[in-house]
């Protein structure tokens, strides 16, 4: 008996049975359309969270102050304009460096108020960060020199400020200084992470002298909440990251057997730590959706075994009229498989239709993959093949004497 | 061995072990049925007869003894020869016809030619002449459930024919039919008996179904108690 026919016996088999094989691929159907569509959506949030952190800039290393030692003891000190100018002047490969110091303030206009963090920083933060200007003008070196009472908002900013009114030349005033603005930038959409579009950009000195007043001084020292500067290319970022360490520990005393004080972080870290965390939760649903496509399998597997009790009389006839033990046991088998590769195929269907749904509901830009549909197949396969051997083997056991007499 | 016998047993036994007690159900039956022969093996119940039956159609194996059948002995055979064996030398009809629920008359009578490996065309060709001769032609694409009780049993007959088998084994195929429709059955084992020369065993605890056959064999209590030829 050749293996065509054994498949033609087998779909036979479960066509006479019809609901109740749609109802025993239901389980397959679900658990692969989980795995399917949850995987999707983990891959679409990753990938969305990752373009999020590239677009904070490119090859970006920051220094901020102080570091955490082993057991969480946080190692206080000050980062200093003074430790900017040194890194500005020595460290090598970089295309541009910033000193940034930050305070959240109040923001007000016409009555309207919002809090955001107010951002002292040089011209040169528009390529650190890469943010580009929409209305108006970045501020120049010259407002910095003239220490120019002139901001730059975020997109978001700029609109809750301004409900429409074209933001550019008008006056407002943070805490209790009045600013003029000059420039809107351009929203780095994406929403929610870092509020890169709720900020307000001021020159540097301007803040040091006429914003931020004592807290932005330490010992007579100007202090800065962060140096950050892009490296030439992402190659260059650990040799930049080795400079600003030697230096550092040189301009701070700091002997090499000493903590540091300060922390290089580079963009390339936070993304492995965000990927880590991504991946952890991608395997995380795809285990949930595993766990799924367990119990279809065994949904499976009891129903087969139901059918092998149900079905002993037509077992022992087919073996009375010449089916080996292996052709019933094959038999069988495809049964299940033809039943699982169906329900497989239904739920990557129906879990591509899941993905679409919440793409288009504008909730995660899922992302349906090709290894994902490809392992959601091949394991429903699996899970048809593993829980399809043993009701497939009781039946193929069956004393052909014994089958004839069940009642 | 006998010149002609399809099926030859010498001293079989069959023994189950019932907790602490062994049951005898065959202890030393001999046998031999020469082809084109029609008989019946009868005996009430607990005599042994379906435990014989279930033996002579290779579904059991005896606990002792020796079995020629169509000249080939069968012993120590594995499970798959067996099997083949019954799918080419044995038709069974069974008491509760056995048929596939769902499934055509015609496709019921293709199942051994499926598990016999043969081709399409053929198959359908020798399941219809099979239909042919138990007078099914016009209910070939009827499920079971179609036809009535006569009728499925005829489906039963043709597909247990269509094989050309050494032999038929029917075990007690008139007992879950009526008696008009039982005494029908056995015109139609006695008509493929006389024109084709089919060799034909009939397992049964009914007289009358037993006198229709012209050589009785006699089984109590796990032997042969009488063998008798008209």
């Amino acid at each position: 008996m050749n293996v065509f026919a054994n498949i033609r016996v087998a779909l036979r088999a479960l066509a006479t049975n019809k609901l109740r094989s749609v109802l025993t691929m239901l389980g397959i159907v679900i658990g692969v359309a989980a795995v399917v569509a949850l995987m999707a959506i983990g891959n679409g949030a990753t990938a969305s969270i990752t373009e999020q952190i590239e677009g904070i800039g490119s090859n970006l290393v920051t220094v901020f102050p102080g570091s955490f030692e082993h057991g969480g003891q946080r190692i206080q000190a000050a980062l200093t304009y003074e430790d900017y100018m040194a890194l500005e002047q020595h460290v090598e490969r970089v295309n541009a460096i910033v000193a940034n110091v930050s305070q959240g303030m109040q923001l007000t206009y016409a009555g309207n108020t919002v809090d955001v963090q107010v951002t002292a920083t040089l011209p040169a933060y528009q390529q650190v960060r890469t943010v580009e200007v929409a209305n108006g003008r970045f501020f120049l070196r010259s407002d910095g020199a003239s220490r120019a009472r002139v901001v730059v908002l975020g997109s978001q900013t700029a609109t809750d400020l301004f409900a429409g009114l074209n933001p550019l030349g008008r006056t407002i005033r943070i805490g209790d200084v009045f600013f003029e603005v000059v420039g809107v930038l351009e929203s780095k959409g994406g929403g929610g992470f870092g509020n890169e579009d709720e900020i307000a950009l001021i020159p540097l000195e301007t803040g040091y002298t006429r914003l931020f007043g004592r807290n932005a001084f330490s010992h007579g020292q100007r202090k800065v909440n962060d140096v950050s500067m892009s490296a030439a290319t992402p190659e260059d970022v650990e040799w930049v990251m080795v400079q600003i360490e030697r230096i550092l520990r040189q301009r701070h005393g700091l002997k090499l057997s000493d903590d540091l004080d300060f922390t290089v972080f580079s963009q390339n870290a936070i993304l492995e730590t965000f990927d880590e965390i991504t991946a952890t939760l991608t395997i995380f649903l795809g285990a949930i959706a595993g766990i799924s496509l367990l119990v279809g399998g065994i949904g499976i597997m009891n129903i087969m075994l139901v059918s092998v009790t149900e079905r002993t009389r037509e077992i022992g006839l087919r073996k009375a009229v010449g089916a080996r033990r292996g052709t019933i046991m094959f038999q069988f088998l495809i049964e299940t498989v033809v039943l699982s590769l169906i329900g497989g195929v239904t739920g990557i269907a129906l879990g591509w239709g899941i993905a679409y749904g919440v793409s288009a509901a504008d909730l995660v830009q899922a992302d349906v993959q090709a290894n994902t549909i490809a392992m959601a197949f091949f394991f429903a396969a699996f899970v048809g093949i593993f829980f399809g051997i043993y009701p497939a083997s009781r039946a193929a056991r069956l004393s052909p004497i014994e089958a004839l007499r069940y009642e | 061995m006998d010149n002609g016998s399809v099926i030859r047993i010498e001293s079989i036994s069959k023994h189950y072990q019932m907790g602490d007690t062994t049951v005898r159900a065959l202890d030393g039956v001999n046998l031999s049925v020469r082809a084109g022969e029609m008989l019946s093996i009868m005996g009430p119940s607990g005599s042994g007869k379906s435990t014989l039956m279930a033996i002579l159609g290779c579904l059991d194996k005896p606990t002792d003894g020796r079995y020629w059948l169509d000249g080939s002995y069968v012993e120590d055979l594995r499970d798959t020869q067996l099997a083949s064996i019954r799918g080419k030398k044995i038709g069974f009809v069974f008491q509760q016809f056995n048929l596939l629920a769902r499934t055509s008359a015609l496709e019921n009578v293709m199942l051994p030619l499926i598990y016999a490996g043969v081709r399409g065309h053929d198959k359908r060709t020798q399941a219809e002449e099979a239909l042919a001769l138990v007078g099914l032609s016009d209910r070939m694409d009827h499920g079971p459930s179609e036809l009535s009780g006569g009728q499925q049993q005829r489906v039963a007959i043709a597909r247990a024919l269509v094989n050309n088998p050494a032999i038929l084994l029917a075990d007690e195929p008139t007992g879950a039919l009526d008696s008009k429709t039982g005494v029908e059955l056995m015109d139609l084992f006695g008509k493929l008996h006389r024109e084709r020369g089919l060799t034909l065993c009939v397992v049964t605890h009914d007289p009358e179904v037993a006198a229709r056959t012209p050589r009785i064999v006699r089984l109590q209590d796990g032997r042969v108690t009488g063998d008798e030829t008209e």
